[in-house]
């Protein structure tokens, strides 16, 4: 910047015959102002955008959830903690949380599990690269609600793929929408459907950055494939894995779209055997039309996820260590990097 | 790679091991650069191809059949049914899927290319001009990605009330015409992108700091753009939640207008997979279309991290 500054200044008083001096200077005025003001400028958007959509929302919903709100007037009363209370005592909410960590457990680990696998065989020297790449994303582009009305014929009780395969080979017919345990299957089903290819590519990127000749050494040695795999690959994978790990786990806290299209009443299920968190909260809010509730419940999902958060990072920085220059990080992936290493950064100043 | 003085091991281990990882990248032995997996390899990655691509197949035999197809004991042919069951999509009222089709291309492209302008913008000062605040800001917009859409749901329903926007396509505009994450993605981008030097220069020979993103730094964000606009298109096609809270019926965005179909007391599901395929139809040609640069993007964000 200084040498801009300075350069730009010699050029100004190079003599130039046919301009005024006080034209120029006046440039070089507008210039520096140029410079100052423009990046403020630049970023102003986001920050705007932010302060109106995303800052006051936030602080606004806090102020709610300690209001009884009023519809018709769009005015609330203060009450207090009454509404975080009213929840914490809710049947249907613990229901919901077990629901939403039962389905985040059954879909993040075999999709986790099956993600790393699939990278690996992607990782390997295949024809046609690109093809096999592109088909693992098909799914990525489905919507959400596409995918659950897709899964939701696949596993219907009566008529259902699965249920009528099951049947042809002479088993019992599973009750997917009565069952809690197998409705979970059902809903984690959709969600690994969807983020499995996408997993795989992002484990892909991290097991390419993985430095040929260890295997080459490991080959020499008389490594076998499976033991380069846990001996190389997976500890390489390790910060990869555990940010994916972070990603899935707000993901999945928050999940929404499938279980909404698992019945065509969208409420969860008849005993509440398919309630997560972020359905209650909607149907708190747009069912029942109790806002200061709604706006409670989503500070307590936020708080979870911060806790569940917080718990990963700590997990993380210990886990982290061990191999620093890896790079393979989905969009979350990288918030959650960033993150860490600044996490790292303050330890190291202190 | 001096060990490798003999190709004589490493034969023995391929011959004896037949899963032998052989590597493409960095295997510079001629031995390993040539070889090729084994049958098993393409096995599983079929499998893996089936299991992606079935499901959607299956919901067009069924959304091609008619209201007994589901309970027929095996469909893999599709039927005669497909049209009738689209013109029964398309003509029923609670559906509204042209207007839902129109909301649904628009507001991504509105979404998607206001996201590419702001994100670039905000990105290039972030990552090329130095100003009081700047990287403090920039971790302040990295926290913001961890708060969860819920947090702002109520207020924001409020707000538009208010104004009388529910059920109008700006409601959903509004909120998503800037990302954190884009902003994130066009810094990492233009930091290793655009070298000082040019930038420099560029303000030398006079240019103005507008003149100077406009030359220098959109032209070399134009790759990480498109991929910007990519991945915010297919979000914000594919995004329900919020919409559902905020749309009427009347003026749906696909994915709550695919919702709706199966909001009815009778349930026909091959009524309902027509739609489905039809709704999913617009993101799969953008698939065909841009699917490897969507690879690619992942691959990339992943690496660059």
């Amino acid at each position: 910047m200084t040498a801009t500054d300075s350069r730009q200044a010699t050029r100004a008083d190079s003599p130039e015959p046919l301009r005024q001096p006080r034209v120029i200077s006046f440039s070089h005025r507008l210039s520096r102002w140029d410079l100052k003001l423009s990046p403020y400028l630049y970023i102003s958007p986001f920050f705007i955008m932010f302060a109106i959509v995303g800052l006051f929302p936030i602080a606004y919903t806090a102020v709610i959830s300690f209001m009884d709100w009023d519809l018709v007037r769009n005015e609330g009363t203060f009450i207090g903690i009454d509404q975080y209370v009213w929840i914490l005592t809710q049947p249907h909410f613990w229901t919901a949380l077990r629901n939403t960590f039962s389905i985040f457990l059954l879909s993040s680990v075999p999709q986790l599990i099956l993600a790393t696998f699939i990278a690996a065989v992607l990782d390997r020297n295949i024809r046609a690269k690109t093809f096999w790449r592109m088909s693992v994303l098909v799914p990525f582009v489905v919507a959400p609600v596409a995918v659950g009305l897709i899964f939701n014929a696949i596993f219907a009780d009566q008529s259902g793929l699965i249920n009528t395969w099951l049947e042809g080979l002479g088993l019992t017919a599973i009750p997917w929408h009565v069952e809690p345990f197998w409705s979970h299957v059902a809903i984690a089903t959709m969600v690994n459907y969807r983020w499995m290819g996408y997993n795989a590519l992002i484990l892909l990127a991290a097991m390419q950055a993985v430095n040929r000749d260890y295997y080459e050494a490991a080959t020499v040695d008389g490594a076998g494939p499976i033991r380069q795999f846990f001996a190389i690959t997976m500890p390489s994978l390790k910060p990869t894995l555990i940010f994916v790990i972070i990603t899935s786990t707000i993901g999945g806290l928050q999940i929404f779209d499938e279980p909404r299209v698992f019945d065509q009443f969208g409420r969860g299920g008849a005993a509440q055997q398919w309630l997560t968190i972020t359905l209650y909260l909607y149907d708190i809010g747009w069912g029942q039309w109790n806002f200061g509730r709604a706006a409670a419940m989503a500070w307590i999902l936020f708080l979870l996820i911060l806790g569940i958060g917080l718990i990963n990072l700590l997990v993380t920085r210990g886990l982290v260590r061990d191999e620093g220059r890896r790079g393979a990080a989905s969009r979350r992936q990288i918030r959650a990097q960033a993150r860490a290493a600044q996490k790292q950064v303050k330890e190291a100043q202190r | 790679m001096s060990t490798l003085g003999t190709p004589t091991p490493l034969a023995i281990v391929e011959e004896s091991i037949p899963n032998a990882r052989q590597r493409r990248r960095g295997a510079r032995t001629t031995r390993i650069r040539g070889s090729r997996p084994g049958f098993w390899v393409y096995a599983t990655l079929g499998v893996v191809f089936i299991s992606a691509v079935f499901p959607l197949y299956w919901s067009f035999v069924i959304g091609a059949g008619d209201s007994t197809t589901l309970r027929n004991d095996f469909a893999w042919i599709p039927g005669q049914n497909f049209i009738a069951n689209v013109t029964a999509v398309m003509n029923n009222e609670a559906v509204n899927f042209w207007p839902a089709l129109w909301n649904s291309i628009y507001s991504s492209f509105l979404i998607a290319a206001s996201v590419v302008i702001t994100s670039t913008l905000a990105g290039w000062a972030f990552a090329k001009l130095r100003f009081r605040g700047g990287p403090a800001l920039l971790v302040f917009v990295v926290a913001t990605m961890a708060v969860p859409q819920q947090l702002g749901v109520v207020p924001l329903y409020i707000l538009f009330s208010e104004l009388g926007w529910t059920g109008q396509i700006g409601a959903i505009v509004i909120p998503a015409l800037t990302s954190a994450f884009g902003v994130f993605w066009m810094t990492q981008y233009l930091r290793q992108a655009v070298p000082d030097e040019l930038i420099e220069a560029a303000r030398v020979d006079g240019a103005s700091m507008l003149r100077t993103f406009w030359t220098v730094g959109v032209t070399a964000a134009r790759p990480a753009a498109a991929m910007l606009f990519l991945f915010t298109f297919v979000g914000a096609w594919n995004n329900f939640f919020w919409p559902f809270i905020v749309l009427d019926r009347q003026n749906p965005t696909l994915p709550v207008a695919l919702s709706l179909l199966q909001s009815n007391y009778f349930v026909d599901y091959s009524v309902v997979l027509a739609g489905v395929i039809l709704a999913t139809i617009p993101l799969l040609l953008l698939f065909v279309f841009a699917g490897k640069q969507l690879v690619s993007g992942i691959m990339a964000g992943a690496v660059k991290g």
